[in-house]
């Protein structure tokens, strides 16, 4: 499975850990001098972040830093509207195969390559919700 | 309690770029003056210099520069921490074409800054001396997006001797002498067939360097997509005198 290095320790580390110091670099520059957070992170269905390499990657980066860390982590449904026509569809109703899941976890806009509107046929929509990684909230005291 | 929300890609950027000592996009307002090829073999010319250097199609809706060279698309670039760029005839590589292969990737303005930011945020770099970026004719998002999200750059600015990129280039350059100090602006004559000096002329007048003509090369196109006979091109001998400047 994506991600394995988590419970090996020896196998590939995902790119999820790139997200997870993303958002550790975005609490640091926000809150440089807490040393207890707790982070809100909504996780749009379209990029398909492992929830379960994020969240270790991202304790693992707080903790090498000395900051106790409380992570949230929500998922938001993907839903998709048409520009031309103005249907909305959600992505649940969208068959994809394992390379295209693969290619739209690293670049959730390449799904404008691969899909098309439903009922008009064009590439010309939006992703309205559920598009990738987004810091929902940090509070800290 | 204190709070606060947005988007984490910003924030890491600049560790990514961290151990980037020089960045140049390659730049014109103008299409077709030979932006993409002309970055590919800066690219190619410096690491041929020992330089460690690193290419970004930044290009983002119709990447084209894995074709000039010859970058297999049929895997994903490996993962470790990040996205790890394949290495190409010396050149780190990145464009998002690993991901939408040669389908058509039709976006709207939000869209392709939100592929800059994915792709600068996770895509890992490591050591380079310098990041050659391509970016699409126009002034539009990826190139507001480069100035706006490299720390430090060094335009190269791409001009064929028309009259209609004149025009277009004096715009370009008319913003970026209001955002990057003159000194670190360059401008190359590309497709140059005569000893004009109006791309010279016109670099003087925005007092930025010049680094020189590269001469209208009709058979490099027969070696795009293969490395060792794009070394062999007089296109390629013309930008290795380019790349001795910037070195």
């Amino acid at each position: 499975m994506r991600g394995d290095a988590k419970y090996s320790g020896v196998a590939r580390v995902v790119h999820e850990w790139a997200l997870a110091e993303a958002i550790a670099d975005y609490v640091f520059k926000t809150a440089p001098s807490a040393k207890r957070v707790r982070v809100t992170v909504r996780l749009g269905e379209l990029q398909a972040v492992d929830e379960g390499i994020l969240e270790f990657a991202l304790r693992e980066i707080m903790k090498s830093e000395g900051i106790e860390c409380e992570v949230v982590l929500k998922r938001e449904d993907c839903v998709l509207k048409c520009r031309k026509c103005g249907y909305e569809w959600l992505l649940k109703e969208v068959e994809f195969g394992e390379e295209v899941r693969e290619a739209i976890h690293f670049v959730p806009e390449v799904v404008h390559s691969y899909l098309k509107c439903p009922k008009c046929g064009s590439r010309d929509f939006e992703v309205i919700k559920g598009r990738g990684v987004w810091v929902e909230e940090v509070s800290w005291e | 309690m204190m709070v606060a929300q947005g988007d984490p890609r910003l924030a890491v950027i600049g560790r990514r770029l961290a151990r980037v000592a020089r960045v140049v996009p390659v730049m014109s307002s103008k299409g077709g003056v030979g932006k993409t090829l002309l970055s590919c073999l800066l690219a190619l010319a410096l690491s041929e210099r020992g330089a460690r250097v690193g290419l970004l199609d930044l290009d983002v809706t119709n990447p084209t520069a894995h074709v000039v060279l010859g970058a297999d698309l049929s895997k994903f670039p490996e993962e470790d921490r990040g996205v790890v760029p394949p290495l190409i005839g010396g050149v780190k590589f990145m464009s998002v074409a690993y991901y939408s292969g040669e389908n058509p990737l039709p976006l709207r303005g939000w869209e392709i800054d939100n592929v800059v930011r994915e792709v600068l945020a996770v895509t890992i770099w490591g050591d380079l001396d310098f990041l050659v970026i391509d970016t699409p004719p126009g002034i539009g998002d990826e190139v507001l997006d480069v100035l706006s999200y490299f720390p430090k750059h060094e335009p190269l600015v791409v001009a064929t001797p028309s009259p209609l990129t004149v025009t277009s280039v004096r715009r370009l350059l008319k913003l970026l002498t209001e955002a990057v100090k003159g000194e670190l602006i360059r401008v190359v004559e590309n497709m140059a067939r005569d000893n004009s000096s109006i791309i010279a002329d016109l670099a003087r007048k925005f007092r930025v360097g010049f680094l020189g003509k590269v001469r209208f090369d009709e058979g490099v196109d027969r070696a795009v997509g293969d490395i060792d006979a794009l070394r062999e091109s007089r296109m390629y001998r013309d930008v290795s005198m380019i790349a001795e400047k910037l070195l």
